[in-house]
């Protein structure tokens, strides 16, 4: 008798728990908004722009040659290249916890102010305490403009190879 | 149906429904409280009078705080402080009662832990006080989200990252407690259902067992003394008062302990009227903008010591320390391998060890404040070392303690 009523009581529980997961889980208009498209033509060399995507800041910055030139081939791997001009795509938050980092023009690099972490123009992490590169978010080129939020090949290429997470 | 007598008296007529006498004994008029204690045993009611307060100023706030993401801000700032009639007093009140409260906490802790008030019997006492830290912890955290100001916004990503576990890159935990991709709508409903409902009723259940915790084993006294409590007792009630070594709680102590109540209650509205400003961050009078992150963010100054852990670390290493500091002092009680339950003064190593941590976490406090750059990232890598280094020690100098 005992065992019987732990069963249904146990059954009732999980269940009751199953529905409090999932009433947590982020509602789906909140992940059907999940798109943003760039026009990249417009971007100056070294200068950082930054959209908006999934309430996130994203970093877009157009290379210049010179930056471009002396890369290395870990850097210019993570460049997205739209009409044969090399740019930073990335998430723009630290992957300590989430700070914004800060452009620096003249040093081409960022720097975060929470924890002093910093990043070089690639996104690579150069300075504890973020432990990984900033995260390249999924794109997909078109001409000059860039959709956020889809995966096109030259996105799924990098992926697979590991260069962003 | 039991046999219930025509009442008497009105005292009578609840006694025989509710037994207030049989409660009145036990919680108050024959619970005893050893004579030899100081001020710093009022602690505990100072705490509680500082939740009452809380309680009541959140009442007043509640009634006009809008949790929307594109109102909360305006419903603190304009609605509560302008145009609510003494709005502005119960705002103060909050902030600097949610401030001081764990100021008295900490002073409540480091006197258990001076006068060994966690063993022999006690050690439920000191868990329970732990939990009511962390849930005080979370209370304050979550009602700092509320206004959506910018320290809000960036405390609320910064902190909700931390469940990712580093590299392990648990995203989805954290899009699942944000219920987004970043702190937004569901973020600020959830947490101000958790500050308003859900933490303080777990704060009040947890004050229930800690009181219920302290009833059997008696309050500690300043040199340790194992009371005879059954003997003193009749001592006292047989009119002996002088020779006896305890007093009853009510109404002897707790005339001594709301004094004490009425001197920290002086200085706390000395501080909610000309000294607000330290519970009141500038930053957070920015509306919450999730495409700026705030020059420096720290958090309030009672987790600094914490954060400061976190800080100096590579990332991985960071989280694994900053959970060691959450969970550390709950096993206090077994880490002590001493069975001295004496001031630390009297227990050699111990005394140094108490004053090293004290003096480590308010050096953890002053680095977590200020930036992380140079000497001061230094100081705070030392300092954080310093109090994991504390830590291991403890079983060892406590093992090789000398019995008294």
């Amino acid at each position: 008798m005992g065992k019987a009523f732990g069963a249904v009581a146990g059954v009732g529980a999980v269940g009751a728990l199953y529905a409090m997961k999932k009433s947590w889980d982020p509602l789906p208009s909140v992940k059907a908004a999940g798109f943003t498209t760039v026009d990249m033509s417009v971007c100056t060399p070294n200068k950082l722009i930054v959209e908006k995507w999934r309430g996130k800041p994203i970093f877009i910055l157009k290379k210049t040659a010179e930056m471009v030139a002396a890369q290395n081939e870990e850097q210019t791997a993570r460049d997205v290249i739209v009409g044969g001009e090399h740019f930073l795509i990335a998430v723009g938050l630290c992957t300590h916890l989430g700070c914004i980092p800060a452009y620096r023009e003249n040093e081409h690099g960022f720097l975060c102010a929470c924890h002093g972490g910093e990043f070089d123009a690639s996104g690579i992490d150069t300075k504890a305490p973020p432990p990984s590169p900033l995260v390249i978010p999924p794109f997909k080129i078109t001409g000059t403009t860039v959709v956020l939020g889809e995966a096109g090949p030259e996105y799924s290429k990098m992926k697979e190879s590991g260069i962003t997470a | 149906m039991a046999h219930f007598e025509k009442a008497k008296s009105l005292n009578e007529w609840l006694d025989q429904r509710l037994a207030i006498n049989t409660l009145n004994r036990v919680l108050a008029k024959e619970y005893w409280i050893p004579k030899d204690i100081n001020f710093l045993w009022a602690m505990g009611m100072v705490l509680a009078i500082t939740f009452g307060i809380l309680l009541v100023s959140g009442i007043f706030l509640l009634m006009y705080y809008q949790p929307n993401v594109d109102l909360a801000f305006d419903s603190v700032n304009f609605t509560i402080m302008q145009e609510v009639g003494y709005g502005w007093l119960w705002r103060h009140v909050h902030a600097v009662a949610a401030s001081v409260v764990f100021l008295i906490i900490y002073i409540h802790m480091f006197t258990g832990i001076y006068y060994g008030s966690y063993k022999k019997g006690r050690e439920l006492i000191w868990i329970s006080g732990m939990l009511l830290f962390v849930a005080f912890s979370a209370e304050a955290f979550s009602g700092y989200m509320l206004p959506w100001g910018q320290m809000s916004y960036w405390a609320g990503m910064v902190i909700t990252n931390l469940f990712s576990m580093g590299s392990l890159e648990l995203n989805g935990i954290v899009e699942w407690i944000r219920g987004d991709y970043v702190p937004a709508q569901a973020f600020l409903d959830r947490f101000f259902m958790l500050h308003v409902l859900l933490i303080p009723v777990a704060i009040l259940a947890l004050i229930g067992v800690h009181f219920g915790a302290l009833r059997l084993p008696h309050v500690n006294n300043q040199n340790g003394e194992e009371i005879d409590f059954a003997v003193e007792a009749e001592k006292y009630k047989a009119g002996n008062k002088a020779a006896s070594k305890v007093i009853a709680f009510a109404n002897d102590f707790m005339s001594k302990d709301l004094f004490v109540v009425a001197v920290f209650l002086v200085f706390f509205f000395y501080l909610v009227f000309w000294n607000y400003g330290f519970a009141m961050d500038p930053v957070n009078f920015d509306p919450a903008d999730g495409l700026v992150t705030p020059a420096h963010i720290y958090p309030e100054w009672y987790f600094l010591w914490s954060y400061e852990i976190l800080r100096p670390f590579s990332k991985d290493i960071g989280l694994v320390a900053f959970a060691f500091a959450q969970v550390i002092f709950f096993l206090l009680p077994f880490l002590d391998r001493s069975p001295n339950a004496v001031p630390a003064n009297r227990r050699g190593l111990f005394s140094i060890w108490f004053w090293a941590m004290l003096v480590d976490l308010i050096v953890l406090t002053a680095m977590g404040k200020l930036p992380p750059e140079g000497i001061y990232s230094t100081i705070g890598l030392v300092a954080a070392l310093v109090f994991i280094a504390l830590w291991i020690i403890l079983p060892i100098i406590t093992k090789l303690e000398k019995k008294l």
